[in-house]
C-alpha cells in the first residue's frame, strides 16, 4: 500500500504523513535565553509525550524569560471511536423553520430574554444572537416572527434578570458569559440557577447559556439545559428552545 | 498636509459647527448640575485619601455626610472649608473627624462666604501647582529621555496583581511598547467609590487605584530610564467615578486616559446626565494635567456593523472634539478613537478600511488618534488573526495614525499572555519601520474607491450630526442612533448621585484648571 491507512482506534497528529505525530507548541519559560534554556524547552517536550523535540526558534522576552517554538511528534494515540460528546440534541431548524414551528406547535409569541449577566460587560455574544442584525448573515431573534426577544444588555444582575423573567413571562433565558477568565463565570451560572429554584420558576423556563468557552455539557452539569459554544447562531438557539418548550408542555 | 482624499472642507466645516452647537446645547445642562462623584474629587483634589474601619474611602464618607445633609448643591469645597475655619484643622483631619461621628460637616456653624473661598483656594492652588509641576517634569522626562514614534505602540496589562502588571509592562517596554495601559477589573466602571491601596486580585484586569497608580508610574519610570524611552501610563477615566479617576491620575502623572463624554451611557448603561457632568469636569483635569484623551468611538463597532455606521464614528468624534474643548483639552491631546472592524470578508474592505483612518487623520490633522485593532471578527484562528492584526498595522503607518492600540493573536481568547504581547509588539515594530514612509509616496485615484468611501461617510456624518442639532443630544441617544444602543433620559445607574447647583455652588478647581496660564 502507497499510503498507511488512518487506524480510528489510534489516532495521531497529521503533519505530512499518516501517524507522524506532528504537533506545533508554543509557550514561555521563567528563564534567561540561551542554550541551557532551548534543553529545559525540550526536555518538557519529552515530557509532554513529543518525541524528537526540535526547538526551531527562542527569543528574549525582556525580562529574562524566554519563548520558544517547537516541533515534536506526539508518541500518543487517541481511540476516535469511543469518543461520545454530549451536544444540543435538536435538529436545527432556519429562521422560517423556526417561526413556522411556533405557529404549528405553540401557536402564540414566545418570549425569551437574554443578558450578559453578573459582572460580565461583553456584549457580543449575546447581540449577535438576539439583535435584529445577528451575526454573519444570520438573523437575530428579534427578527423572528412569533419570538418577542428582549435584549437585557450587560452586567445584568441574576436577581435582577429573574426579576425581569418573571415580569415578562419568559418562556426561555439567554445567558451570555464572555469573561471567563479564573473560572469566574461558574459561581455566576449556578447562582441563577439556584435563583430561579427558589422563586420556583426553574422548571417553567427554558434555561440556555452560552459563550466561546461553554460547553453543552459544562451547562448540563450547572443546571442548564443548553449550552452552546462559538460558531452558534440564532437559528440554533431558537430551535433548541421552540422544541424544549413542545417537549416539556410548556406551551400551556 | 494636502488632502487625499479631497473632501470637502465645507462639509467637513459644517459638521464641526453642528457638533458645536450639540455641544454648546448640552453644556447648559451639565453647567448647571453637580454629582457625588465631581464632589468626591474636589475632597481628593483638597487632599482627602485613606478609607475609614469599613474600608468606605473618605472621600465617600465626606461626600455622603454633605449629601445626608442636604449640603451637596453647595458643593464640598463650599463645607471643608467652613469645617477648616471652625475646627483649625486640615481637610484629611476633617475628614477622619466625620468617619468617626465627631463633625457633622452641615451643622458646623457657618462662616464668611468669602473666607470660605479664600481659604479653600489657597489650598487647591497648592494642588494645582503639584499637578503643574507633574506636567513639567513629563516634559522634561522626554526631552531628556526621547520618546517612540507615532504611531505610538500601546499594549495592555490585565493580570489583576499589580505586581504582576509590573513584570508584564517592564517587559512590554523592553519589547518596544511605547504606552501602557492598565486594564481594569470588570466591573469597576461600576463601582460608586475608588477602591483603596496596592491590590493583587482582578478579574481580566487589575483595580485602579491611587496605589497602584503609584506603583506603575514609578516601574515605568525605571524601565524608561533603562530603555532610553520616555514610556506613557494610561488608565480608565470611565464609569461612575470618571473624575475621581482623573484626579488620582493627575496627581499620579499618568499621561493618557479612556475618556468619553458618551461611553458610560451606552456600554455600561450608566445614566446620561450623570455620565455628562462627570465627563466634563474629569476632562478639565485631564486637559490641565496635560493628559491625552482617548475616546471611545471604536466600541460603537463591537455593537453595530464597521461599514453601516461608520459615520456614527464619524459624527461621534466630532461630538466629543467640541465636549473637549469646552473642557479646556487641547487638540494635541485628543485621542479621538476609531477602530479596524470590518469583516475580512468583505470584498476590498481593507481600501474602506484605509478611507476612514485617513479621513479622520484629515478632518482631525492634530490629534493623536487612537487606532483600535479587529476584535469583533477575532477567532480562536490565531494564525489568521495574526495577519488581521497586520493589515491593521498596515492602515495605520499608511495614515499616520497617533496611538495604535496593538491586535492581540489572541485577542478572542484570553487577556494577553506575556508572548502574545511580545509577538504583537514585534508585527507593529516590523511594519511600522518597513513601511515608514509608505504614506508620503501615496496619493489616491480621484472618485476611486477610497476617495469615495470618505465622501460619502462623511456625507452622512454631517446629515447625522445636522439632525441631532436639531433634536438635541440627549433625544437622539434615547432613541439608540449611537451603536444601536438606547437608552433613557431617567434610566441606568447613578441618577440619585446628579444634584442642581446652589447659585452659591463653590469649586475652586474649575476656575484654577480651565482659565488662567498652564
Amino acid at each position: 500500500m502507497a499510503i498507511q491507512q488512518v487506524d480510528l482506534t489510534k489516532i495521531k497528529p497529521y503533519g505530512d504523513t499518516m501517524n507522524d505525530g506532528m504537533v506545533q507548541v508554543s509557550f514561555t519559560l521563567p528563564i534567561p535565553c540561551g542554550e541551557e534554556a532551548k534543553e529545559a524547552a525540550r526536555r518538557l517536550a519529552l515530557k509532554m509525550g513529543l518525541e524528537e523535540p526540535s526547538v526551531v526558534h527562542a527569543e528574549d522576552l525582556g525580562v529574562g524569560y524566554t519563548m520558544f517554538v517547537l516541533y515534536g511528534k506526539c508518541q500518543h494515540t487517541i481511540d476516535y471511536t469511543t469518543i461520545e460528546v454530549p451536544k444540543v440534541d435538536v435538529e436545527a431548524m432556519d429562521k422560517y423553520g423556526v417561526e413556522e414551528f411556533i405557529e404549528e406547535n405553540i401557536g402564540r409569541d414566545v418570549v425569551i430574554i437574554g443578558a450578559c449577566t453578573g459582572t460580565d460587560a461583553h456584549t457580543v455574544g449575546i447581540d449577535a444572537i438576539m439583535n435584529m442584525k445577528g451575526f454573519h448573515g444570520h438573523y437575530g431573534l428579534e427578527r423572528y416572527k412569533g419570538i418577542q426577544a428582549y435584549n437585557l444588555g450587560s452586567q445584568v444582575d441574576n436577581e435582577e434578570f429573574v426579576a425581569k423573567a418573571i415580569e415578562l413571562k419568559a418562556d426561555a433565558l439567554l445567558v451570555s458569559q464572555v469573561v471567563t477568565q479564573k473560572d469566574v463565570h461558574i459561581p455566576n451560572l449556578t447562582q441563577l440557577v439556584e435563583l430561579l429554584e427558589a422563586e420556583g420558576i426553574r422548571d417553567k423556563v427554558v434555561l440556555v447559556c452560552g459563550g466561546p468557552r461553554l460547553s453543552h455539557e459544562l451547562a448540563k452539569e450547572l443546571g442548564y439545559d443548553a449550552g452552546f459554544g462559538s460558531g452558534s447562531y440564532a437559528e440554533d438557539v431558537a430551535s433548541f428552545v421552540v422544541n424544549e418548550i413542545v417537549k416539556r408542555g410548556l406551551v400551556k | 498636509m494636502q488632502s487625499k482624499l479631497n473632501l470637502d472642507q465645507s462639509l467637513i466645516d459644517k459638521a464641526r459647527e453642528s457638533a458645536g452647537k450639540i455641544a454648546e446645547d448640552t453644556q447648559v445642562f451639565i453647567e448647571q448640575h453637580t454629582t457625588v462623584t465631581v464632589e468626591r474629587t474636589v475632597t481628593r483634589l483638597l487632599g482627602i485619601d485613606g478609607v475609614d474601619e469599613i474600608d468606605k474611602p473618605l472621600p465617600n464618607v465626606v461626600v455622603d455626610n454633605i449629601k445626608d445633609g442636604g449640603g451637596l448643591s453647595m458643593g464640598a469645597a463650599y463645607w471643608i472649608g467652613n469645617a477648616m475655619i471652625h475646627t483649625g484643622k486640615e481637610p484629611q483631619q476633617i475628614a477622619e473627624m466625620v468617619a468617626v461621628g465627631e463633625l457633622d460637616l452641615t451643622k458646623t456653624p457657618v462662616a464668611d462666604e468669602a473666607k470660605i473661598k479664600s481659604v479653600v483656594t489657597e489650598l487647591a492652588g497648592r494642588m494645582a501647582e503639584r499637578i503643574r509641576k507633574n506636567r513639567e517634569q513629563r516634559t522634561g522626562l522626554i526631552e531628556r529621555l526621547g520618546e517612540g514614534s507615532q504611531p505610538y505602540i500601546y499594549v495592555i496589562v490585565a493580570t489583576g496583581n499589580i505586581y504582576e502588571d509590573v513584570l508584564q509592562a517592564q517587559a512590554a517596554a523592553r519589547q518596544g511598547a511605547d504606552i501602557i495601559a492598565v486594564i481594569r477589573t470588570t466591573a469597576q466602571s461600576l463601582l460608586d467609590y475608588v477602591p483603596y491601596g496596592p491590590t493583587t486580585e482582578g478579574f481580566g484586569g487589575t483595580y485602579a487605584t491611587q496605589e497602584n497608580f503609584r506603583i506603575m508610574r514609578k516601574a515605568l519610570d525605571e524601565v524608561g530610564e533603562e530603555v532610553g524611552r520616555y514610556i506613557r501610563l494610561c488608565n480608565y477615566c470611565s464609569g461612575l467615578c470618571m473624575p475621581e479617576i482623573a484626579a488620582m491620575g493627575a496627581m499620579e502623572r499618568l499621561d493618557v486616559m479612556l475618556n468619553d463624554a458618551l461611553y458610560g451611557i451606552l456600554f455600561r448603561d450608566i445614566n446620561m446626565q450623570r455620565t455628562l457632568v462627570d465627563q466634563y469636569f474629569s476632562r478639565i483635569i485631564n486637559g490641565f494635567a496635560g493628559i491625552i484623551i482617548n475616546t471611545g468611538e471604536d466600541n460603537y463597532l463591537t455593537t453595530a456593523d464597521a461599514v453601516e455606521e461608520a459615520h456614527t464614528v464619524l459624527a461621534s468624534q466630532f461630538i466629543n472634539e467640541q465636549f473637549a474643548l469646552k473642557a479646556g483639552i487641547p487638540e494635541e491631546q485628543m485621542g479621538l478613537g476609531h477602530a479596524f472592524e470590518m469583516n475580512p470578508d468583505i470584498k476590498n474592505g481593507f481600501l474602506l478600511e484605509l478611507a476612514q483612518a485617513q479621513m479622520a487623520r484629515e478632518i482631525f490633522p492634530k490629534a493623536p488618534l487612537k487606532y483600535m485593532p479587529p476584535t469583533k471578527f477575532m477567532t480562536g484562528n490565531i494564525f489568521k488573526g495574526h495577519i488581521q492584526d497586520t493589515l491593521f498595522n498596515m492602515v495605520a503607518i499608511m495614515s499616520n495614525q497617533g496611538i495604535q492600540l496593538l491586535g492581540m493573536l489572541t485577542e478572542a481568547i484570553h487577556t494577553p499572555l506575556l508572548m502574545d504581547r511580545a509577538l504583537s509588539i514585534e508585527n507593529a515594530k516590523y511594519i511600522f519601520n518597513n513601511a515608514r514612509n509608505l504614506g508620503d509616496e501615496i496619493e489616491y485615484k480621484k472618485d476611486g474607491i477610497i476617495q469615495k468611501r470618505a465622501h460619502e461617510v462623511l456625507k452622512q456624518a454631517a446629515d447625522m450630526l445636522e439632525q441631532i442639532e436639531t433634536e438635541g443630544l440627549l433625544s437622539t441617544i434615547e432613541q439608540g442612533k449611537f451603536a444601536g444602543v438606547k437608552r433613557a433620559l431617567d434610566g441606568g445607574k447613578g441618577l440619585q448621585g446628579v444634584t442642581r447647583k446652589h447659585e452659591k455652588y463653590f469649586n475652586p478647581f474649575i476656575d484654577l484648571m480651565l482659565g488662567g496660564d498652564r
